[in-house]
């Protein structure tokens, strides 16, 4: 909403300067945009074309003198309308416009002291000029006077604060709205008198020739008026330049007037050329596919959900949006008729978000005061008397379904402070509420506050209390901290715990986006989930909700590669997404990725399986899951390495998959894990409960064996374990071995073996026992051999 | 006089001697020399034979002084090539220090999850829950129970992902506030935070579709506007520095009755202003008020028996800030260079 100080200082006084106002607003919770004069330019005269001669090395250069009172000044002129006589807006040496600095110059070897101007060059956007002052200077009316400023004469000697209102003050896009709100703020009354509606009627009452029909709920209210034989002419100039410091370009007086009195009272008003029209105005909403040619010359398809106005069942405008082509008004407009209305604003929100967003429609929108519908009807037909010259035909054509009682709302000045926490004078309360023009009674300590129509955003005791609050200042609340029981607080420590674990193993932590390509949905995942997808996605990039986070690690991975990073350890934690059974599901997750090498002093490790298989062993052991997990080949997805992967088993149930990626889904060495961490955590983990340590001396024995490659480690830990008994207490794998020394398709494990009783010594004779026992044993099950030293 | 002399000259003999030896070998001799069997004490000891009866007692005294002159000077001697061979050994050990060290893999925390943790930290310590919703929620809970009814326009302000006609992508994490009420059967006071992913369809270059935001909900009798001016007082404090301080400026959201913008005093310049608050010295940091008495009621919380207060910035400005980060899309991006970074702990 673009504010002109002067158009607003018809209503009310201002006793501060235009940016003052602006701050003093913004503290009350109008916020501004920009604040500034509209013609910022400055050291500007009216002067007089003395001599306008041609300049000597020029074919369209003047040379002309120019009387600016106190001076005569020499200056070169290149505008084609500048001639001997006129009156000028003269830039003299020292004046500063929006594009230029005015300086004493020579143009080709004539001495120049100023410039004439046009209006553009003062800042006046060309949107607003006719062509005559975009390709010559502005040529002011004789009555201008030498030697005084040309702002002032032109009306432009005003000042704009646009402001950037919040959803719920329709009612401060008005002028008379800003009016009371400013009225409020200093404590000034508000002149409601110089919004005239008196005019003559004439002719026979309107209702007996016309009718308005109403076949929506969409339109509480609908008034008509019709006014004849106007003249279509410029607008007078206080009306020309109000509109353009509004921001809304000048047609003609009547379009103006219409616009004028949207400004001045916030109501939207549409204009027919009667002569188009057969005797009723039908409101109603459209049908489907329904075909309308607007204003601007398109056709529009419609839908039920638009609301038309309907002459004859043929739609002529779309309602609170614009006008239909066929009945606007044109150069030959006789004979008008006014709509002034309500229209349903979450319909002309819905409407005007596929069409067109206009000053209309969003008044409609934030909602309309019925008074100021029936005020700004009078006060059209009181313009377009004066200004077009119309006789207002008798009468007001009217369909009103409006509740029009006053708001009234109990209020203890109690709540009030408890509200905003601090005590708030009495006086000050009435005071606010007397300056907002609320009426007040006081009973006790309890006020009656009946609230005017035109403030539409106050309905409840807390709206009240937030105007006490605006108006008294919140910076006048001093904080304190809410008096409430103690009690500890609770928060996740699980998943913090882990971020920390990994980061502690030496992974970084990403952040990513949840919305990934549609393609990479799939990738990582056993039975594949039924996926969540967005309506309207922004861009391909973003369009489903992942399940898997290692696409999105494998994206960061060749985001780094492609900057020479190789050296990969990353994780993340966050929730994927899917479907199932109808229902949107969301599961915590945690992947990881880890490829390239570390360094450890001199030496150099190309990450392989073991250091993935290493980090999650670390973090499940971490969580108490220690001797609870396997890694079991059942099903993998294919982007794994169908012999380097498996899937996570914790306590029988899969949580999760583990290895390296197929070397067809990425060329690059890269090992990964995921789990889902929220069926980790299903498997509960009991709490430590620290065992005795024995005081008796273990025995240690070292084996190895030469086995089949395709025997793993484990079936033999297993079977040591079995044999071994409750004496062996611990089994250690610290040696494995393949090459030239033993046969190609065997490997060799060196197994340590730690026995111990916690209840006496043990002697050699009964552990040699046992570990003969278990290399029998190992020999028969897997018919192998022990590797000699 | 005699003696006196003898076991000078043989103590100066010793002496002289000691001087040349260099190792436990060559003292192994000398010691032999002197007290082995053919040594030069064991051979004045043999002479007690011939020393008179009255005499004997005198004589074993000398013997007896000189073979403990001697057993001290060979063992001081002992010492002394002991400590010599063990820095011998020590120095030949020597490496050098300033060699890199053996050192795990480093790894980091992500800075969202630093600003998430230190706040919910600060809320804990007060009492505070902390609750996750899903980032899947209805239209119900995310819009109509905040009251922002279908067709409202402040619903414009946060356009929104829907996944179908009731489902969306959270596009703030206030539908915590409705589903912490609902599920509080009793109806007793709240106190939550609630830290989380949002989504907005924004297509800003400076805003990301995806952000952080910290919501917060306090729910009790009395609590007012002031409560609410401390508490983000403490909030802003913890994050920005002890001299941050806090304004008030009115505003309207559906949620919230009275609503405020809340500014901070500008983390850049500390409020004396310059390009990034615009001059202004403060910057808006988040929205808050007083929770609207529709938003309690359609929870079931009664209006007239209990007020709250609600707060809910985006916090990724916040992580910018802290650790002098440029470009919000850093935060997004994950370039390992940027997150190696993090693998500090925070000053605190």
């Amino acid at each position: 909403m673009k504010l002109s100080t002067k158009f607003l200082k018809d209503y009310v006084k201002v006793p501060v300067s235009y940016k003052t106002l602006a701050d003093d607003m913004t503290r009350i919770g109008n916020e501004y945009d920009s604040a500034a004069p509209l013609v910022p330019a400055t050291g500007l005269v009216i002067g007089k074309v003395l001599e306008c001669k041609n300049h000597p090395d020029s074919d369209h250069l003047h040379v002309t003198l120019v009387d600016i009172g106190d001076e005569k000044l020499q200056i070169v002129c290149g505008a084609p309308n500048v001639c001997e006589g006129i009156k000028v807006i003269v830039a003299k040496p020292g004046a500063v416009l929006p594009e230029i600095t005015i300086k004493k110059s020579n143009i080709r070897g004539v001495e120049s002291n100023g410039m004439l101007c046009a209006l553009f060059e003062l800042g006046i956007d060309k949107k607003y000029l006719h062509d005559d002052d975009i390709n010559g200077i502005c040529i002011l009316d004789d009555k201008a006077k030498v030697g005084e400023d040309p702002i002032k004469f032109l009306n432009l000697d005003d000042e704009v604060i646009d402001f950037e209102l919040t959803s719920n003050r329709g009612d401060l896009l008005s002028i008379l709205g800003m009016a009371y709100e400013v009225g409020a703020l200093y404590g000034e009354d508000v002149d409601t008198s110089k919004v005239e509606t008196t005019y003559k009627e004439t002719g026979e009452d309107i209702n007996n020739t016309f009718k308005v029909k109403v076949e929506t709920e969409d339109c509480p209210l609908f008034l008509a008026k019709s006014v004849r034989n106007v003249t279509i002419k410029e607008s007078p100039d206080f009306i020309k330049k109000r509109l353009i410091a509004s921001g809304i370009r000048p047609i003609n007086n009547v379009v103006d007037i219409s616009n004028y009195v949207m400004l001045e009272l916030g109501q939207p008003l549409h204009f027919y050329d009667a002569d188009t029209l057969n005797n009723e105005l039908k409101v109603r909403n459209a049908k489907n596919g329904e075909k309308l040619t607007t204003l601007d010359k398109v056709e529009r398809e419609l839908t039920e959900k638009d609301i038309v106005i309907a002459s004859h069942d043929k739609a002529i405008g779309l309602a609170g949006v614009m006008g239909g082509l066929d009945t606007e008004i044109t150069q030959n407009t006789k004979n008008i008729m006014i709509e002034s209305a309500i229209f349903d604003n979450v319909k002309i929100r819905m409407t005007s978000k596929r069409i067109l967003r206009s000053e209309a429609s969003n008044r409609f929108e934030k909602g309309l005061d019925a008074k100021r519908t029936y005020l700004a009807i009078e006060r059209c037909a009181n313009l377009l008397e004066k200004y077009a010259d119309a006789s207002v035909q008798t009468g007001l054509v009217i369909y009103d379904k409006t509740k029009k009682e006053d708001k009234v709302i109990e209020i203890t000045y109690d709540k009030i402070n408890k509200v905003l926490g601090i005590e708030v004078p009495k006086k000050d309360v009435k005071e606010i509420f007397k300056n907002l023009k609320f009426e007040v009674k006081e009973q006790k300590d309890k006020l009656i506050v009946t609230v005017p129509s035109r403030r539409i955003d106050i309905s409840i005791k807390e709206d009240l209390i937030e105007e006490v609050g605006r108006f008294y200042g919140l910076e006048n609340i001093v904080g304190k901290l809410p008096t409430v029981p103690l009690k500890p607080g609770k928060y996740n420590k699980t998943y913090r715990e882990i971020k920390h674990k990994m980061a502690g193993l030496g992974l970084n932590e990403c952040l990513s986006y949840t919305l990934i390509r549609e393609t990479e949905f799939p990738y990582f995942q056993t039975e594949i989930k039924e996926q969540v997808k967005v309506l309207d996605p922004m861009t391909d990039e973003h369009t489903v909700l992942r399940y898997s986070l290692l696409s999105s690690l494998m994206n960061i991975y060749t985001y780094n590669k492609a900057r020479g990073i190789n050296d990969i350890h990353i994780f993340e934690m966050g929730n994927g997404f899917y479907k199932a059974q109808g229902e949107y599901k969301e599961e915590m997750r945690l992947a990881c990725l880890i490829s390239g090498t570390y360094k450890n002093q001199f030496e150099i490790f190309k990450f392989n399986f073991y250091d993935i298989k290493g980090i999650l062993e670390d973090l499940l052991d971490y969580l108490g899951y220690k001797e609870r997990y396997s890694l079991e080949v059942n099903e993998l997805p294919k982007e794994l390495h169908p012999y380097q992967s498996a899937n996570v088993i914790v306590n029988g149930l899969e949580v999760g998959i583990i290895g390296k990626i197929n070397p067809t889904f990425s060329k690059d060495d890269i090992y990964v894990f995921e789990l889902s961490i929220d069926k980790l955590l299903k498997n509960r983990c009991k709490g430590i409960n620290v065992s005795e340590i024995s005081k008796f001396p273990t025995i240690l024995k070292d084996v190895a064996f030469i086995v089949p490659k395709d025997i793993t480690s484990l079936s033999l830990t297993k079977e040591i374990k079995r044999l071994g008994g409750k004496l062996l207490k611990d089994i250690t794998i610290f040696d494995y071995y393949v090459g030239d020394k033993i046969d190609e398709d065997k490997k060799s494990l060196a197994f340590k073996l730690t026995f111990n009783d916690s209840t006496r010594t043990l002697t050699d004779e009964e552990v040699m026992e046992i570990f003969n026992k278990i290399i029998a044993g190992i020999k028969t099950k897997f018919k192998c051999e022990v590797r000699d030293k | 006089m005699e003696k006196n002399m003898e076991r000078e000259n043989i103590i100066k003999k010793l002496e002289n001697e000691l001087k040349n030896v260099k190792t436990k070998n060559d003292l192994a001799t000398l010691k032999a020399e002197f007290l082995g069997k053919n040594g030069i004490v064991t051979n004045l000891s043999l002479k007690m034979k011939e020393i008179p009866n009255e005499e004997k007692k005198e004589y074993g005294k000398f013997l007896n002084e000189i073979k403990v002159l001697v057993l001290e000077k060979i063992e001081a001697k002992n010492t002394d090539i002991e400590k010599n061979e063990l820095e011998t050994k020590l120095n030949s050990e020597k490496i050098d220090i300033t060699l890199p060290a053996r050192r795990s893999l480093k790894g980091s925390i992500h800075p969202m999850t630093r600003i998430v943790e230190e706040l919910e930290d600060l809320f804990v310590s007060m009492g505070y829950d902390v609750v996750s919703g899903p980032e899947i929620d209805t239209d119900l809970n995310c819009f109509t129970k905040l009251n922002l009814p279908a067709g409202h326009p402040a619903r414009d302000a946060q356009d929104t992902f829907y996944l179908d006609d009731d489902y969306l992508l959270r596009p703030h994490t206030s539908p915590a506030q409705v589903r912490t009420m609902e599920a509080n059967t009793l109806k007793e006071p709240i106190r939550i935070v609630c830290p989380g992913k949002v989504y907005r369809r924004d297509d800003d270059a400076t805003h990301s579709h995806q952000f952080m935001q910290f919501e917060g909900l306090v729910v009790g009798e009395n609590i007012s506007l002031a409560d609410l001016k401390g508490t983000l007082e403490l909030f802003a404090k913890k994050l920005l520095g002890e001299k941050t301080k806090v304004r008030f400026r009115p505003s309207y959201f559906p949620f919230t009755e009275p609503s405020c913008e809340v500014d901070v005093t500008c983390f850049k310049c500390g409020g004396k202003g310059c390009s990034l608050c615009k001059q202004t010295g403060w910057i808006e940091v988040l929205g808050a008020g007083v929770v609207h008495p529709n938003v309690l009621r359609m929870s079931g919380y009664d209006p007239e028996k209990y007020t709250g207060f609600a707060f809910g910035p985006g916090i990724d400005r916040f992580a910018m800030f802290k650790y002098g980060i440029t470009d919000i899309r850093q935060i997004y991006t994950n370039d390992i260079r940027f997150l190696e970074q993090f693998d500090r702990k925070d000053v605190e």
